[in-house]
């Protein structure tokens, strides 16, 4: 399993979670977890995904989260789980 | 499994708080390309660091990408070039010739700066490296991103004062040269006492003689990330500024100690080592002298600064020893003034002078850097100016070094723009009174009494 955490802030508005995810299932990645919160009227999303089975580079999906966070309107970012286990566990 | 809280930190310290990677460097040994023709020396330079360095940049690239955390710089390492060259070069050209070489290979593999036109001569010069010192102002002038350093001493061998004086000429020779752009050569020269052999910065990154054909050694950066969390402490005792400040170096290291793991195993390269020095940029919030003043010393430069730096620069490498199997390099607190927007406002109000920074290099990781002075300093005075620090080096068993801008043209009062990372340095006042007799001596200055410790 390759876990990538797909972080998501900005403005709530309806469909957020609709149009992340089904950019996910369009491409075969699996969503193992999701956790999100409001912090002062911002939207903050993390989702924990499984990336060994996409039909994408990890580029292509760095460039197609971009490309979506334009269409919401908010601020995507994916990165690999190791940099956060790194920081934040001895 | 990592919670919502922990990754928001994460990518709150990248996206607001330029938490990124300062450096990967490559450290590569050119002892294999010596010959006795500078032509092959050349072009087996040019064919090794193709080979070892051409996957460097786009390897850097997708680390950055997949992680989502900025790698500024890509860089390389390579001999100091007095022992490639030594057996080849005839004459100051011939180093000019190689170092031009250096600096259209560094290029065409996509690197920001290449380090190690440099020599190592803390207790005497041989021809060759007699020849590529005078061969630097020349060859920084007509390159783009070659950067030079020579080692003036170290706490073994005490000061070559000879070298100190060539030095100080030949820093304004390099001014000069360059003095219709702002004198940029000077940026590019730095010279050390005590120079490590696995610094992944610049100016003063060389491969030393005691490391293996090819090496991965990664610098990490922060000021922004220890500042945002020190000002969540205001008015809280030390214990608790020690322990904000340990805290934040682990997590920058890990940072730097992950990217490195991957840089080196995609490469198929060792890991050297981790430098955990807080490497500030002229951004706004990325700035060591902030984070001085974020400690209660109202400008960078006020009487509590030097107990302030040394403060940092120590709970720096407590917290990120612990974060790296691997720690080396300058490790601590950089102070670049033209580097620093903190440091920059501060001289320009007058808070810091020269004198001030030089005591603080005795407690942080290298010394007097991106310092512009007027360029009617004269020679003797900038020698004595880097003896001065070396001997700081020599005598508390560190490093220390001196990367010193005379601006031709320019005196107290003005300004230069050096652009990018290098940012902005104001003029800094030096003492008026000289040193030529001291510096004309000759000879050099022997090893302190702590050397001996056999």
């Amino acid at each position: 399993m390759e876990k990538t955490i797909i972080t998501v802030v900005g403005k709530d508005v309806t469909g957020i979670i609709a149009k992340s995810s089904t950019y996910l299932y369009e491409h075969n990645i699996n969503i193992l977890d999701i956790a999100q919160t409001i912090v002062q009227g911002i939207f903050n999303m993390m989702m924990v995904v499984d990336t060994s089975a996409m039909d994408l580079s990890f580029d292509e999906l760095v460039l197609g989260l971009d490309e979506l966070a334009r269409k919401i309107g908010v601020d995507v970012r994916c990165q690999r789980e190791e940099i956060f286990n790194m920081m934040h566990r001895i | 499994m990592i919670n919502i809280s922990e990754v928001f930190e994460t990518t709150n310290m990248i996206e607001h708080e330029n938490l990124d990677v300062r450096t990967v460097t490559m450290g590569i040994s050119l002892f294999d390309c010596i010959s006795t023709d500078v032509d092959e020396t050349c072009r087996r330079i040019a064919d090794k660091i193709r080979r070892c360095a051409s996957g460097l940049a786009p390897t850097a690239e997708h680390i950055a990408s997949e992680f989502g955390i900025p790698i500024i710089n890509k860089r390389i390492s390579v001999t100091p070039i007095s022992l490639v060259g030594a057996s080849c070069c005839k004459s100051a050209s011939d180093y000019v010739k190689i170092c031009k070489t250096l600096d259209s290979v560094a290029a065409e593999v996509g690197v920001n700066f290449l380090g190690g036109f440099s020599a190592i001569v803390s207790k005497g010069m041989t021809e060759s490296d007699r020849l590529l010192i005078e061969s630097i102002p020349e060859a920084l002038a007509s390159t783009d991103i070659v950067c030079a350093s020579v080692n003036v001493g170290s706490t073994k061998n005490g000061i070559n004062m000879d070298a100190v004086k060539l030095m100080g000429e030949t820093v304004k020779k390099a001014a000069e040269l360059t003095a219709d752009r702002q004198c940029i050569a000077c940026a590019k020269l730095v010279v050390l006492c005590n120079a490590p052999d696995d610094n992944p910065f610049m100016a003063g990154a060389f491969l030393g003689v005691t490391q293996p054909d090819a090496v991965i050694n990664v610098g990490v950066s922060g000021p922004g990330v220890v500042l945002s969390s020190l000002r969540k402490c205001r008015g809280e005792s030390f214990q608790v500024l020690c322990d904000t400040i340990k805290k934040t170096a682990f997590k920058i290291t890990r940072v730097g100690q992950m990217v490195a793991q991957e840089a080196a195993s995609r490469l198929g390269v060792p890991f050297g080592i981790i430098d955990l020095s807080l490497a500030p940029t002229p951004a706004i919030g990325d700035s060591v002298a902030d984070i001085i003043e974020a400690m209660g010393i109202e400008k960078c430069g006020a009487p509590g600064t030097t107990a302030a730096l040394a403060l940092l620069n120590d709970q720096v490498k407590k917290g990120g020893v612990m974060a790296s199997s691997y720690v080396g390099g300058l490790s601590g607190a950089f102070i670049p003034v033209s580097e620093d927007a903190g440091m920059i406002s501060a001289a320009q109000c007058g808070a810091l002078s020269i004198e001030k920074l030089e005591a603080m290099t005795c407690v942080c990781s290298v010394g007097l850097d991106m310092i512009a002075i007027s360029g009617s300093t004269t020679a003797a005075t900038i020698s004595g100016i880097i003896a001065d620090e070396a001997a700081i080096g020599m005598v508390n068993q560190k490093t220390t070094a001196v990367r010193i801008i005379p601006v031709v043209g320019k005196d107290v009062g003005d300004s230069i723009e050096l652009g990018g990372l290098l940012g902005t340095a104001p003029i800094m006042n030096v003492n008026p009174y000289g040193c030529e007799e001291f510096i004309s001596r000759g000879g050099s200055i022997p090893a302190p009494i702590h050397s001996f410790k056999n």
